[in-house]
């Protein structure tokens, strides 16, 4: 069989795939970034059916296309200090999220790939178990575990009584966001990093051990260094979608627990700002994007430096 | 007093019993090796002397030292790995001025002492590069002197050069000896290829079943095997099995079962109808179509080729005895234009001095 033809015939429904639900939605909505929105939300057409023939009637023309295309939705992005505000929280949001994972998930990835076989297994189910049932009801779970109901809180504000502090409310505040996109993201830096730690070679820690290292040095020294493929690939799987969320400020925020996820949702869906909404999602991919391009800067020049 | 000390350790793993109150000392500058087939201990005692495991009884001293409870970071002794076990994200100036950095060394001196050991092994030009890009040997040289760098009380060597071909394992043998001589520190080598530890050490200490065989010269250990085991672990022996006949102040006379009476140096401990093995080197034993019988330290026997192992430099000549018990002999292939002496079913007449065996008794 011709080879080439063997090579489309395998990457060719993929590429579909990704050119049909991926490319060309990216593009219409690049494009949605400079239009103005509608009378009644949505897009202000740039075609109109005419009442009385029926046929399609292309509005947009060479000499009037400033009526139809504007950059004003990205001014409006820039000029009002606000949106930029809440990328920066939110990005802030995600940072935190990703070292509180990176914490968390180290000394448990840790013990997973030091584990006998049989028990390795197990507590990988374990970290995945949690998928097994739906994103949402185990959001909801947390309402009630920070609720002003539950034992947690009601435990927890006695204990600040002892000492003199008012009771606190946990729902609905800055922390329990975090908790949440904690929570939900923790599988993500878990599994890459045990993959990771999995096939450290324990030679080497004897070797730094026997060469005259103490416990803090080898693994900051050995284990640490091999590691960091591993925790880029946590930290990306984390912190993008962390960046992005909506429902877990949504649903454990308060008013000022807000991210960008909610803003691009409410231009769409409340407001029904297409642009600014094309605007917004545009504005966190590229950012994503900046920050991947300088992690990369920053770690081959971390490499040419050695 | 001895560098090193190990007195009556035991270490055992559940109900394996992996090192058996094994007592020997090592001299400061000395190549000392222990050798033994897997499962005999030699790498358990090795990661004591390390520090990576504790004895159960007994003790190690160090210097005089009690080691007992020092981890191996605190101890003057490093390691050669058997996987070399070099830093993967380090250049090899890295990976050697590790030691250094954890020693405390200061910053201006570290480039200087790396320089030197990378001279020591011949890898200035390799400074640089990162161990996936060297060879084996040359990794096998960067463990070396890494462990080297700071100069310990003692290095440890874990069947270094198992992972390297034969050639080249050659050469590394002829490097270390050089480099042990020159650096002048003590080496506590493990393997168990015996061709390697005669080469190699000043002594060897055989082990067997987590406990000390024989402790000697490997010249002493190859001629005068003091076991059974020993004899046939070094080396190509025959075990003949046979017993003591006749005892005298110089030599003795042993019965080979169904091949007559042969000679042998007396052993302590010596009786009459004592059992026990003859051992010989295939290479002590004269073979020839007829020998000469003038020689009266000389036992013959007579015997046809029953198998001959053509090796290049020299040929093996299994031969069979009248009673059908198989001797390996050896003859080197010196004669000018021929490929070998014999052919299978020639007959031969095999002949050995009284000294050329040793008796261990049974």
């Amino acid at each position: 069989m011709n080879n080439r033809l063997a090579k489309w015939l395998i990457s060719g429904p993929p590429l579909l795939y990704l050119l049909l639900f991926f490319a060309i939605p990216s593009a219409i909505m690049a494009f949605a970034a400079f239009r103005f929105p509608g009378d009644y939300g949505g897009l202000l057409p740039l075609v109109e059916v005419n009442p009385e023939t029926g046929a399609r009637e292309v509005l947009i023309n060479f000499g009037n296309y400033a009526d139809f295309l504007t950059w004003e939705n990205f001014q409006r992005f820039f000029e009002e200090p606000i949106y930029i505000e809440l990328f920066l929280k939110s990005f802030w949001y995600a940072g935190i999220t990703t070292g509180v994972c990176i914490v968390l998930a180290y000394p448990l990835a840790w013990l997973i790939a030091r584990s006998s076989k049989k028990t390795r297994d197990l507590l990988v189910l374990m970290v995945i178990l949690p998928f097994w049932s739906n994103f949402l009801i185990r959001v909801y779970a947390w309402m009630i575990i920070l609720g002003p109901q539950s034992y947690f809180s009601q435990v927890l504000n006695r204990v600040l009584a002892v000492f003199g502090i008012e009771p606190v409310s946990l729902l609905f505040s800055q922390f329990a966001v975090i908790i949440g996109l904690v929570y939900v993201h923790l599988p993500f830096m878990v599994l890459p990093l045990y993959a990771n730690l999995e096939k450290h070679d324990m030679a080497l820690l004897d070797a730094a051990q026997d060469l005259g290292a103490n416990a803090w040095q080898r693994f900051w020294k050995v284990t640490w260094p091999l590691s960091l493929p591993g925790v880029w690939a946590g930290t990306a799987l984390v912190f993008i979608p962390a960046l992005g969320m909506f429902a877990i400020p949504d649903l454990l925020g308060g008013t000022n627990s807000m991210m960008i996820g909610n803003l691009i949702k409410q231009q769409f869906l409340d407001s029904r700002d297409w642009p600014f909404g094309s605007v917004l999602s545009i504005m966190l991919t590229l950012s994503v994007l900046l920050m991947a391009a300088i992690a990369a800067w920053a770690g081959s020049r971390g490499k040419a430096k050695k | 007093m001895a560098l090193l000390e190990i007195r009556d350790v035991v270490k055992t793993f559940g109900d394996f019993t992996a090192v058996n109150h094994v007592s020997l000392s090592v001299e400061a500058g000395e190549f000392f090796t222990l050798l033994g087939p897997s499962g005999c201990g030699k790498t358990t005692l090795l990661r004591m002397l390390a520090g990576f495991e504790q004895p159960d009884s007994g003790e190690i001293l160090l210097d005089g030292k009690n080691m007992a409870g020092v981890p191996p970071e605190k101890r003057p002794v490093h390691t050669v790995f058997q996987s070399y076990a070099l830093f993967p994200h380090m250049t090899v100036a890295q990976n050697i001025a590790f030691p250094l950095k954890m020693a405390g060394v200061a910053a201006a001196e570290i480039p200087k002492r790396v320089n030197k050991v990378l001279e020591d092994v011949r890898l200035q030009q390799f400074a640089r590069r990162y161990p996936h890009e060297l060879s084996g040997g040359q990794r096998q040289r960067v463990a070396i002197a890494r462990a080297l760098v700071n100069r310990p009380r003692l290095l440890l060597l874990d069947e270094p050069l198992s992972a390297l071909d034969a050639k080249l394992r050659e050469q590394m043998q002829i490097e270390l000896i050089n480099l042990q001589k020159e650096v002048g520190i003590t080496f506590v080598y493990v393997t168990h290829d015996q061709g390697e530890a005669l080469a190699l050490s000043h002594r060897i200490a055989v082990m067997n079943s987590g406990q000390v065989e024989q402790l000697d010269a490997p010249e002493t250990i190859y001629s005068y095997p003091k076991s059974r085991f020993v004899a046939d672990f070094i080396g190509q022996c025959n075990l003949l099995d046979a017993t003591i006949v006749e005892i005298g102040s110089e030599r003795m006379k042993v019965e080979i079962a169904g091949v007559g009476v042969a000679e042998a140096l007396p052993v302590a401990g010596a009786q009459i109808g004592g059992k026990g093995t003859l051992t010989l080197r295939p290479e002590k034993i004269k073979l020839g179509a007829a020998l000469p019988a003038d020689d009266a330290n000389e036992v013959h026997f007579k015997g046809k080729v029953h198998d001959c192992l053509y090796l290049g430099d020299v040929t093996i000549y299994m031969v069979e005895l009248d009673n059908g018990m198989l001797v390996e002999t050896m003859l080197p292939n010196s004669a000018s234009g021929k490929a070998k002496f014999f052919d299978d079913d020639d007959l031969v007449e095999l002949a050995w001095r009284y000294d050329a065996g040793h008796f261990v008794l049974a």
